[in-house]
């Protein structure tokens, strides 16, 4: 890996720290609105991406970017599934908003 | 320098359009902000010689999870004024985990920075060969010893991709126009579906 100028692991894990965090606050936020909901999620996978390429570049390991793929191959799953989940709801109940989702029986 | 700059510019503005994916009141405008998030998090990767994983997540978020996110709000009527209810009432409790969070994830890096905590050093598998290119380090790797989750990940998108079918799938009725009848298909005859003629020159054809 070539000199950054500076800038070390420690940098790339704060921004991942926060992308984590702000991902959180996202589905605090959005308790209704599940597709921001599932992009809250994204954000917080790609925060966990961030953080293992990091410290596979910064420990000269590959590893942690063969996992990063990983990652990102369940992400991609995740988003599939759950906006289909989205739509057989919305088809069923017209609505998206899922603080009632306990009424979703039978 | 340059490469500091770089760093800097990406960061902030991961971060940025990460903020503006969960406080934008158009959920359309929320997908745009996060593929620019995904391009800048593809550069910071690009920054420490990721490069497999930055195209990786320029292709797939981008070209795939996003617009299938785009099609999806596109697709669904949603009243989106209702969808923004308890967003204030919810804000300070969210604010206040989120800032809980955030303190406790900067303990850990101070920690780690500390020298606080060993982490388990490299056994030297995953070291890239010398001179050889990021995609192709991986490439060994993936296919040497880590074949098995590989595989385990191409049956993971197998299974999502049967169930997204199987989900959304919707059976036509009995009857309807275009619906296949399968078994009507294959028991069908040469013999009852073509006809030979010879027609004779300037005549017309009767079928």
């Amino acid at each position: 890996m070539s000199d950054l100028g500076g800038i070390g692991i420690e940098h790339f894990l704060v921004v991942g720290a926060i992308l984590f965090v702000l991902g959180v606050l996202g589905i605090f936020l959005n308790r209704k609105n599940v597709i921001v909901i599932l992009m809250s999620v994204e954000l917080i996978l790609l925060a966990v991406n961030i953080n293992l390429v990091a410290f596979s570049a910064f420990m000269n390991d590959l590893t942690g970017q063969v996992f990063a793929m990983l990652v990102l191959t369940v992400a991609a799953a995740e988003a599939a599934i759950g906006l289909a989940i989205l739509v057989i709801y919305f088809r069923n109940r017209g609505t998206i908003a899922v603080d009632d989702v306990n009424r979703m029986k039978g | 320098m340059i490469q500091t700059l770089a760093f800097y510019l990406f960061a902030s503005l991961v971060v940025a359009s990460a903020v503006m994916v969960i406080m934008a009141r158009n959920p359309v405008h929320s997908v745009l902000w996060l593929i620019l998030a995904f391009f800048n998090a593809a550069g910071l990767m690009v920054l420490v010689g990721a490069e497999f994983i930055a195209a990786l997540l320029v292709i797939v978020y981008v070209g795939a999870v996003a617009v299938l996110f785009l099609f999806v709000v596109m697709m669904l009527d949603i009243d989106m004024a209702a969808m923004r209810a308890g967003f204030i009432r919810n804000f300070p409790f969210g604010l206040a985990i989120a800032a809980i969070l955030l303190a406790e994830l900067f303990l850990g890096i101070g920690a780690y920075q500390a020298g606080g905590l060993t982490l388990g050093t490299p056994d030297g598998t995953g070291q890239a060969a010398m001179g050889a290119s990021n995609i192709e380090a991986i490439g060994t790797l993936l296919y040497g010893k880590y074949i098995v989750l590989f595989e385990v990940a191409g049956i993971i998108l197998l299974v999502a991709m049967i169930g997204a079918i199987v989900l959304t799938h919707r059976e036509a009725k009995p009857g309807a126009r275009g619906r296949q009848d399968i078994g009507k298909q294959i028991s069908r005859r040469p013999e009852e579906a073509t006809v030979m003629k010879n027609p004779n020159t300037g005549e017309g054809v009767e079928l």
